[in-house]
């Protein structure tokens, strides 16, 4: 019995969400190999070998891998799975791109999102967004899997792996990549951020939104999150958003301002350790799940404890 | 060109679930039901493309229980064409409806097929990439803007941290997120129209697709509760018990 990881990366270095879901891996029981499949991905293979727990990893490297194309990706995998019991992706947009497609290549179904390995076979998921935990069992001979990163911890390092390079499968070339737009900023990935503050649609405009959440952020050194209501305003950037349909976050600390808590928002942060609220309304869904609660306007509150850090 | 968008039956998202008490499922027996959202804003986009002249037909596919007519009818009364059901009362996952999908693709040959990125009941978040897979076409999952020219699509999609940009050479599936477009109001007037569109139906037997599950449901639990904390009268009271009680900062 023997796991497959494909690592998220991005060439240069590989995604902390590769950590958590080798985590999972290794609770499949049995060996774990990583794939690093990219294009001048020689760093992010490196970063891989370096993880404990892990026996092998398999370097891929075409130039057609190095935007992570689905169609593209699927071939390499695919070409490979029938050696493995489990092949296991982090539920991230890249790996919820690819997996289904590997899945139905490969003719098995697919668990996503799982947050917890109950048995080689066995595992949970949630459903209705986050509403009902669902116990699920695969009935196919390659368990394909999607891990939610926030239910495992990230994998320790200080391991040397073994390293194999294989050739690239040809691919069918029907999708080209044009170019991409990300956010550049200095502050923690909201999935792996310790600290997140995170504004609703409370704050009123995009004005204030930045004016109250980056200091905040800053005396923090914490990521920046939204609730759906703030984002839809236009407050906040879509890819802040956290919730369901968003980022499914569990910092140590999650300060909740001006957000009135809803379902969907609940939903992407109560793994949080610790949640602070902030918001004026005493009947704010967000107080029955926050360790503090504070009633207040946000306005006077959160200058206050920018000054107080 | 034809576009083929698949919508499927689910609780209504305002509805709170419960779970049964024998702990088999989630209890929707007397919930409201409704279009999946992600498939509306799938519907809505469809319907855009025609508008500008790019699509000259829509047809809505819907797979499951014979209440998935009711979809199909709003589906209609936003602006496709004519509606297939492929109707079954067995549990159907998402590599069974892709198979029911590519199916009805082969036989309708459409330019492009758009589906909501993910259901708000299962959350699998599957069965376009699975369609894309079988019918072996080029995908774009969680797209937030849709170009039609040339036979080829121009999608940006939304990736973690920012969103990027992909060309595929039709046919081409297509997954719809969140802010893709918002959905019209259906009309009285469009959804008495819809009453007198065609809407055929198959059974998966019909299409020769075997929907046996792959995976077993062994039950389905209320998540653990999280209880809620203490009030704090000011922010002062706020920090200290942040450094000294939760010491987290």
């Amino acid at each position: 019995m023997t796991t497959l990881v494909i690592a998220e990366h991005d060439n240069a270095s590989l995604k902390p969400a590769t950590l958590n879901t080798v985590t999972a891996a290794l609770q499949c029981g049995g060996d774990v190999h990583v794939l690093v499949a990219g294009h001048n991905a020689g760093p992010a293979a490196a970063a891989a070998a370096q993880i404990s727990g892990v026996a092998k990893v398999l370097h891929i490297d075409a130039e057609s891998l190095a935007h992570g194309i689905a169609e593209n990706l699927t071939a390499q995998i695919v070409a490979l799975a029938t050696g493995y019991s489990h092949l296991l992706f982090p539920a991230t947009a890249s790996g919820k791109n690819v997996a289904p497609r590997v899945a139905a290549k490969l003719d098995v179904g697919q668990l996503s999102d799982v947050t917890k390995v109950l048995s080689a076979d066995t595992f949970e998921r949630p459903i209705y967004a986050g509403n009902a935990i669902a116990t699920v069992q695969s009935l196919d001979a390659i368990k394909l899997l999607t891990v939610r990163t926030t239910g495992f911890d990230a994998a320790a390092l200080g391991g040397s792996a073994a390293m194999e390079s294989l050739a690239a499968q040809t691919v069918p070339g029907n999708t080209s990549y044009l170019g991409s737009e990300i956010a550049k900023n200095d502050r923690p990935e909201l999935t792996a951020a310790k600290v997140i503050v995170s504004g609703g649609r409370a704050l009123g405009s995009q004005e204030k939104f930045n004016a109250l959440m980056t200091p905040l952020a800053d005396k923090l050194g914490a990521a920046i999150g939204a609730s759906r209501a703030a984002v839809d305003a236009g407050y906040a950037a879509n890819d802040l958003q956290v919730g369901q349909t968003g980022k499914i976050v569990a910092p140590q600390l999650y300060i909740a301002v001006g957000i009135s808590g809803a379902i969907q928002h609940l939903a992407g942060m109560k793994d949080s350790k610790v949640i602070v609220a902030i918001n004026k309304d005493p009947e704010a869904p967000i107080f029955s799940v926050a360790d503090y609660g504070l009633e207040a306007d946000l306005f006077v509150a959160v200058p206050e404890l920018v000054a107080a850090l | 060109m034809k576009i083929l968008v698949a919508v499927k039956r689910v609780v209504d998202y305002n509805v709170k679930v419960r779970v049964k008490t024998d702990n088999t499922a989630v209890d929707t027996a007397n919930v409201k039901m409704s279009m999946n959202p992600f498939d509306e804003i799938a519907i809505e986009e469809a319907v855009r493309l025609r508008e500008k002249g790019v699509a000259t037909e829509i047809i809505a596919v819907s797979c499951g229980v014979t209440q998935c007519t009711e979809t199909l009818r709003t589906a209609m009364a936003i602006g496709a064409d004519r509606a297939i059901l492929v109707e079954t009362s067995e549990e159907l996952q998402p590599l069974a409806v892709a198979k029911l999908l590519k199916a009805l693709v082969d036989k309708e040959q459409p330019g492009l097929i758009i589906l909501g990125k993910q259901a708000i009941d299962d959350d699998c978040n599957q069965t376009g990439q699975m369609l894309a897979a079988l019918a072996d076409l080029p995908q774009v999952a969680f797209a937030s803007k849709v170009d039609i020219a040339d036979g080829k699509a121009t999608v940006s999609r939304e990736i973690d941290g920012g969103s990027e940009t992909l060309s595929v050479t039709l046919p081409a599936v297509v997954t719809a997120d969140l802010r893709l477009n918002e959905p019209r109001y259906v009309t009285l007037p469009n959804i008495m129209k819809a009453k007198k569109k065609s809407l055929e139906v198959f059974k998966p037997e019909d299409l020769g697709v075997d929907v046996s599950p792959r995976i077993k449901t062994l039950k389905v639990c209320e998540p653990p509760k999280r209880s809620a904390g203490v009030k704090v009268p000011d922010v002062a009271t706020l920090v200290a018990k942040l450094k000294t009680e939760a010491k987290v900062i």
